[in-house]
């Protein structure tokens, strides 16, 4: 082996697992009306109503909601959708 | 008062707005454009084409609001998200406010679906900072209610309360 090889060949992870999905959490604030939370579930998700208003009474009666999961890339995408309709939005890695 | 928006044909909605509501929208606006406006790029030329901002949270709290943090125990996933994305968002908040500005006549207003999509977050964005200085709960409407006429803050809270009936028309005139 030439002088030039890296010194450490790299190592098979033994980490299996696959990656945990990454969540996007809506958060209750005083200002954003039912109405328009529901709204804009359903318009940034294409959610039905009826899940949208669901998500939404989520928000109002416990603080917050997961509104998606996936890749992060995609849920940074949809956190920054939110913060344009002025959804108190963010990303968190799924703890399960 | 006016009665609040109603559908139009084609996915648009409108509203009659008389010449002192057309006012106090058009003089909220302008506020929040004025704060959203001066994007923080760095001085750096290629960050600056690139849209790339500050990575800080505005000490502002109606900023802070605006412009939340993506990353609630994650304080260097937020910056880095602040700093690639701050400048979009404010970039699109500013144009909401601008078609705001552009349609909002006394008489009746006819917006188009997307036109009514920027007024749509452009009206959130005037709560959202309206409801931050007067540091509102979700009680406001029977706080209102309370309220005696000569308080110092009953202006501002009729104010919020238009605000709010306004948004929700538009939102039930939108589904």
């Amino acid at each position: 082996m030439g002088s030039t090889a890296p010194a450490e060949v790299e190592r098979p992870s033994t980490d299996v697992r696959p990656d945990l999905p990454w969540l996007t959490i809506v958060w209750n604030d005083p200002v954003n009306l039912m109405s328009y939370v529901t709204y804009v579930l359903q318009t940034v998700f294409g959610y039905p109503k009826a899940k949208a208003e669901k998500l939404m009474l989520d928000v109002h009666h416990k603080g917050k909601a997961v509104v998606a999961s996936g890749a992060r890339e995609e849920m940074e995408r949809d956190v920054q959708i939110l913060h344009s309709y002025g959804l108190w939005a963010t990303v968190q890695r799924d703890s399960a | 008062m006016s009665t609040g928006f109603s559908s139009a044909r084609g996915g648009g909605v409108s509203i009659l707005l008389d010449a002192g509501e057309a006012s106090i929208l058009r003089s909220l606006v302008a506020q929040v454009l004025g704060l959203v406006e001066p994007g923080t790029t760095g001085d750096d030329p290629l960050e600056r084409a690139l849209g790339i901002g500050s990575a800080e949270q505005s000490s502002d709290p109606v900023l802070a609001r605006l412009f939340p943090s993506a990353y609630a125990d994650d304080d260097e996933a937020s910056a880095e998200f602040r700093r690639y994305t701050e400048a979009t968002l404010r970039e699109g908040k500013r144009a909401d406010a601008e078609i705001l500005l552009k349609t909002a006549e006394q008489g009746k207003v006819d917006l188009t679906a997307d036109q009514a999509q920027s007024w749509l977050r452009a009206l959130n964005d005037v709560r959202l900072a309206l409801g931050v200085r007067l540091e509102v709960t979700e009680e406001i409407h029977e706080e209102l209610a309370d309220m005696a006429e000569d308080d110092p803050r009953y202006p501002a809270f009729v104010t919020y309360d238009w605000l709010t009936y306004l948004q929700d028309t538009l939102v039930r005139a939108l589904w």
